[in-house]
């Protein structure tokens, strides 16, 4: 393989994510796992720069750095003595392997050629050929407004966005009525 | 600049990789020596808001201050208290540093200068800035210490309280201008800057934007006098300096931010033509609005933690919804002018839907204060009813029994 900047940059963020990944499993220290798990979120979105998707880089960062991972590092931090324990392995180890393996498994055969050996028929998922003549910047701009239109027009995903808002309304307001002292 | 490398004979990929390397270090360069002035500015200037002279000993009105502040913090210790966990106590303030810095790859000094007008430019800002939170939680964990940890439990809640009426308020001008670059909201405000248009919501941007650097009134981060310095406190020497440099620089990002998005940044009469009068134009709109946050933070007291949290999630968060379906409504029902003559045509066609726009965001923000006036006067109704009864109830600050009211001072008369 031939070494360009892009696929230094590729090896860089995807020793990123799968270092961090498997730091997060191995630290036996709870708040040094949480800041390996952003750690290994970054070299995602570093991967979605690549793949010219910034949009997604942006909210992968601002969604899954900035917020869920703070929430889980501040749970860490509140949760009392979490720290002093010797391990953080429970019995639970041998079936997150086996879930691993059974996902890992049926995305190699979706997302990768080996799939047509198995099916028959192509399951891989198409990838738009982009334009190599067209500019970088251009190609970019037209998948954030590719997002917004498949978001609001009633052909693409006007259906499942507004169900998942309502989903969240509902979790939102859940939470608040779950989290709320009785006025008793 | 990749032309001069590329005739120092080095290969088509490296020269462009080391041209941007070199362009983004420059940039970054700059905006880093920025701070050594504003610090000076603000310590003068907050010196005269409390009628001191402040620093006046090193250079001609006190100018070198910063300088030999520099240089006294290159020469100290880096202290490591014992118990402290080694990688996110020194990491922590590169985080911050970097992050700061990150902005100023989407800021539009003038027409042609750039750092790169990336495409989601906007929300690449807020993307970055959430890495100071991680920063601040890190250097709290990090310095065990009790009061940096109070530091940053309090950050965690303030900053991500915060984010949501900022990136409310920031989709306005996305939504107007119809972009997410940065060059593409100015290029937007050729007619009129989009303070205009959304008044209320650059007022709510400022405010949230002021909480999420933690600068007076909202510095509960930092709250000297009840977490001494919150999560610095362990910091000396170089590190604690970046902690200090991250916030003035950002302070400053913010000012030039808030020019960027709300008050036309490099658009001014030639900027077109004159690359250097964008610069010009934005320096200046981004240093009154740097002293309009300085004057708020000599001004106000600092907030109370439940005070804070309840302007934000009472007032701020409903505020800027109702602002924010007001804007796209009106955005929406009114009709495209035409935007093709010159400067005076522009000016007229477009002047219905501004003052539209403009007299709804007003009145919008006018009744939002309309009421909280009269919550205040009920409040206030509420307290005195209290006081006239003839129960009588301890001094307390804490919630009083019967009523659940917290922080009421009950006192009787005749005590």
């Amino acid at each position: 393989m031939e070494l360009t900047w892009e696929s230094l940059a590729f090896l860089i963020f995807s020793a990123m994510t799968l270092g961090g990944g498997f730091a997060v499993v191995t630290q036996r220290n709870l708040f040094h796992a949480a800041l390996f798990l952003m750690l290994s979120l970054f070299g995602t979105a570093g991967l979605f720069v690549l793949l010219v998707a910034p949009f997604l880089a942006a909210v992968q960062v601002l969604v899954y750095i900035g917020a869920i991972a703070i929430l889980i590092l501040f749970a860490i931090m509140l949760t009392r003595r979490i720290m002093g324990l010797e391990t953080t392995l429970n019995s639970q180890w041998p079936v997150a392997l086996i879930t691993m393996v059974i996902l890992f498994v049926s995305l190699l055969l979706v997302l990768t050629p080996l799939g047509d050996n198995v099916s028959g028929e192509r399951l891989n998922a198409t990838f738009t050929e982009i334009d190599k003549e067209s500019e970088v910047s251009d190609v970019s701009f037209t998948t954030v407004a590719a997002i917004g239109e498949a978001f609001s027009t009633r052909n693409g995903f006007v259906l499942p966005f507004e169900i998942v808002s309502l989903l969240l309304t509902a979790a939102l307001i859940g939470a608040i009525v779950v989290a709320r002292e009785d006025e008793a | 600049m990749k032309d001069i490398l590329l005739d120092l004979g080095l290969a088509d990929g490296l020269a462009a990789v080391l041209a941007n390397v070199i362009g983004a270090g420059m940039l970054a360069t700059i905006f880093l020596l920025i701070p050594i002035f504003t610090i000076w500015v603000e310590r003068k200037l907050a010196a005269r808001f409390q009628n001191r002279i402040g620093p006046n000993r090193a250079g001609p009105l006190g100018l070198l201050q910063s300088f030999a502040d520099v240089i006294k913090l290159l020469g100290k210790e880096m202290i490591f208290p014992r118990h402290v966990d080694v990688v996110p106590y020194v990491l922590a303030p590169v985080i911050m540093v970097s992050a700061v810095v990150l902005i100023v790859a989407v800021i539009p000094l003038a027409p042609t200068i750039i750092g790169t007008d990336l495409s989601i430019g906007a929300l690449y800002f807020i993307a970055v800035s959430s890495f100071t939170t991680i920063s601040v939680v890190m250097a709290g964990w990090g310095s065990n210490n009790k009061y940096a940890l109070l530091g940053a439990f309090r950050t965690v809640a303030q900053l991500v309280s915060y984010e949501i009426p900022m990136v409310f308020m920031l989709l306005l001008p996305v939504m107007l201008a119809g972009s997410m670059s940065m060059m593409g909201i100015v290029e937007f405000q050729s007619n009129y800057w989009m303070i205009f248009y959304l008044p209320t919501a650059a007022i709510i941007f400022l405010a949230s934007n002021i909480a999420e650097i933690g600068r007076a009134p909202f510095d509960l981060i930092e709250a000297e006098s009840e977490l001494v310095a919150g999560y610095m406190i362990e910091y000396s020497a170089m590190p604690f300096a970046m902690f200090y440099l991250a916030e003035f620089l950002h302070a400053f990002l913010v000012a030039v931010i808030f020019s960027v998005l709300f008050l036309g940044g490099w658009q001014g009469p030639f900027a077109e033509d004159l690359p250097v009068l964008g610069i010009l134009y934005l320096t200046v709109k981004t240093f009154i609005v740097y002293f309009g946050m300085m004057w708020v933070r000599m001004t106000l007291p600092r907030f109370r933690i439940d005070h804070m949290m309840a302007f934000n999630w009472k007032f701020l968060v409903p505020l800027s919804i109702v602002q924010l379906l007001v804007a796209a409504f009106i955005w929406k029902i009114m009709p495209e002018p035409d935007l093709t003559g010159n400067l005076i045509e522009r000016w007229v066609n477009e002047f219905p839907r501004m003052a539209v726009m403009g007299i709804s965001g007003l009145v919008v923000g006018y009744a939002s204060l309309v009421m909280l006036r009269n919550y205040a006067s009920q409040q206030r109704k509420h307290i005195l009813s209290l006081t006239t009864t003839t129960q009588t109830y301890p001094l307390a600050v804490s919630p009083t029994p019967a009523t659940g009211q917290s922080s009421v001072i009950v006192v009787t008369p005749g005590d």
